[in-house]
């Protein structure tokens, strides 16, 4: 890439990819926006199209349910990446052991990630969560507990559960690379210094992990931001589930009003990018250097 | 103090006994090379001495006092690694100080170490850096600096030096004696390479295949080596060995004779041969020289101006008082 011919060469083969990427982004924002500002309401043929100007935005924000699925969003995010990071850190030192039938426990404990989410949530109400043939109703009663209705009772716990199930096995991975490429003699340097398991983990593990943990959480944000099918299959948004994408889902299929889902989503772009800068603050530091 | 036994140590790993018992003294303030050819067992043995491994059996005594089932942080020894082993994510400042907060000094005390170590160790100007911004040899000086400031019975260098180019090997070769000179603490210093061995040691431990082949001071081991495996380890270029009717002549099954006890004469001489590769390094030229009827090549030292070149015939005549003598099962012959 050193001439100037080759760079404008360089540029010409880009231009494609950038093309595409920039109409794959831009069309549907553009449409989102657009729709924003309408009255639009396909299936309901009583109700005039038009103009809205903001009155979309000013509904969805003043609806009741606005405030509460936002909150809802964040305390689901939030829960899964604490659990998957604090589980994760410590299967991975546990996976990192020498131990017996160290490939097949590696894969298994990779496998919740190849479950579809739709289905894991599915085995999950059914097998585990059912208050009278779940595996949990059993067990509480093995032990003459009242078995818990999971999905009433603690709906954002049990999805945040099955949200974790899922997403644990990618953080192990990510983190288990990260031990891995941990240079044994400065534990061993470090043991010399006197410093017992905890210190050392606490000054050489987990600064040597900070960079992975940063890359879990990005990653896992961005993904975590959109969840679903978790919470369409268990609870379909009732018990206070409804997270800020669910509402959106509802006001655009369920009212059959895009405009007021379409203002809802620019919402979401706004409130992702919210928590983006905020975790760039926080975390984005490590990825530096 | 910092007097270290080892007691019919052993080492196995699994079926595989990497060291055989072994027993060595290792004196206060001496400063002690291990040295041998790569899988030898130097490490290992500098490992268990550590405590970083365990050993399989035997005992080893650190100032008289039973230190084998002591973990490698209440043995009162510090190591350099060969790969420095540095914390990434702490300044200069901090690495150097990790040993001494672990311990729970009080913060005035350990600024004070820190200082002392950095000003000995040229640092000063580098306390707040990390270490990926310092070059090889700072970061050599770092890992030392961390083990200083601790005050240790003994310190433990694992081929402190192999990563570093050969310019800066030279130099911080004479820094680790110059610190031994000053600190006058135990060393005990691993490599494979000779010339270190021979330049900074009082005692040279030359170990093949996790056996003791000798103990001594470089001038003992390059005197009278015990057997063949020290005559051809110890010196640089290697000692020429001679076996045949030649050696059957000294009354031995094998004679040596270092490059730098032949000399070159004009006319006669004991050997002639024809003049191979010279090796030009200005103040000597080492030639290498062929059909002498001895062995395959007779290496030999002579004066930097010697002008012979390729093919010349040359003669050769051996110092006679300085030829090792080694009978049939290598070992020396007195």
């Amino acid at each position: 890439m050193a001439t100037r011919h080759s760079r404008s060469a360089a540029r010409l083969m880009m231009a494609p990819a950038v093309v595409l990427l920039l109409g794959w982004m831009l069309v549907p924002l553009i449409m989102t926006l657009y729709f924003s500002f309408r009255n639009y309401f396909p299936l309901r043929p009583d109700r005039v199209p038009g103009w809205a100007g903001f009155s979309n935005y000013e509904r969805f924000i003043t609806s009741s349910s606005f405030w509460p699925s936002v909150q809802t969003t964040l305390v689901i995010v939030g829960g899964v990446l604490v659990i998957t990071v604090l589980l994760g850190i410590l299967l991975a030192m546990l996976l990192d052991q020498p131990m017996w039938g160290q490939g097949v426990v590696r894969i298994l404990v990779i496998a919740p990630f190849f479950v579809m989410p739709t289905v894991s949530a599915l085995v999950w109400k059914n097998m585990f969560m059912d208050p009278t043939n779940g595996l949990l109703a059993h067990l509480w009663r093995v032990f003459g507990a009242e078995p818990v209705a999971w999905l009433s009772q603690v709906p954002t716990g049990s999805i945040v559960m099955i949200v974790s199930w899922q997403w644990l096995p990618f953080a192990t991975l990510i983190l288990l690379t990260a031990i891995q490429s941990l240079d044994g003699e400065q534990l061993e340097a470090a043991e010399m210094d006197g410093a017992p398991p905890l210190k050392r983990f606490w000054f050489i593990i987990l600064p040597h992990l900070a960079r992975a943990i940063t890359i879990v959480i990005l990653i896992q944000t961005i993904f975590l931001l959109s969840i679903f099918a978790e919470i369409f299959v268990t609870t379909g948004g009732a018990f206070g589930t409804r997270t800020l994408t669910y509402l959106i889902f509802q006001r655009v299929l369920e009212s059959q009003n895009v405009g007021l889902g379409s203002a809802g989503g620019v919402y979401a772009i706004i409130l992702a990018n919210i928590v983006a800068l905020f975790l760039m603050r926080i975390v984005g530091k490590n990825l530096d250097a | 103090m910092g007097r270290i036994q080892l007691k019919d140590v052993t080492k196995s790993f699994g079926d595989v006994q990497v060291i055989p018992p072994l027993n060595l003294t290792i004196e206060d303030g001496e400063f002690t090379v291990f040295v041998g050819p790569s899988g030898c067992g130097k490490s290992t043995l500098l490992r268990l001495i550590a405590g970083l491994e365990d050993i399989t059996s035997g005992h080893i005594e650190i100032d008289g006092t039973d230190a084998t089932d002591v973990p490698p942080a209440k043995r009162g020894l510090a190591m350099v690694f060969q790969s420095y082993a540095l914390y990434p994510h702490m300044s200069v400042r901090k690495n150097i100080a990790f040993p001494l907060r672990m311990a729970r000094m009080d913060k005035a005390e350990i600024d004070r170490r820190v200082e002392g170590a950095a000003q000995v160790l040229n640092l000063t100007d580098y306390l707040d850096r990390r270490p990926g911004q310092l070059s090889g040899g700072q970061r050599q000086r770092v890992a030392i600096g961390r083990a200083i400031v601790r005050e240790p019975a003994a310190f433990l260098f694992d081929e402190p030096l192999s990563n570093l180019d050969a310019a800066l090997r030279v130099g911080m070769r004479l820094e680790i004696s110059e610190l031994h000179k000053r600190l006058d603490t135990t060393m005990i210093y691993v490599t494979h390479d000779q010339v270190e061995a021979m330049t900074m040691a009082d005692k040279i431990v030359v170990l093949r295949a996790g056996h003791i082949e000798q103990v001594g001071s470089p001038l003992e081991l390059y005197r009278a080596p015990r057997n063949l495996f020290v005559a051809g380890f110890i010196g640089s270029p290697k000692m020429n060995l001679i076996e045949g009717p030649e050696a059957a002549r000294h009354g031995a099954h094998t004679i040596g004779v270092r490059p730098e006890h032949i000399s070159v004469v004009p006319e006669g001489g004991v050997w002639t041969g024809r003049v191979g590769v010279a090796e030009h390094l200005g103040s000597d030229t080492f030639f290498h020289i062929h059909d002498t009827g001895l062995a395959d090549t007779i290496t030999v030292r002579a004066d930097g101006e010697v002008a012979l070149s390729h093919g010349d015939q040359i003669h050769l005549s051996p110092r006679d008082d300085v030829i090792h003598r080694f009978d049939a099962q290598g070992l020396r012959i007195a």
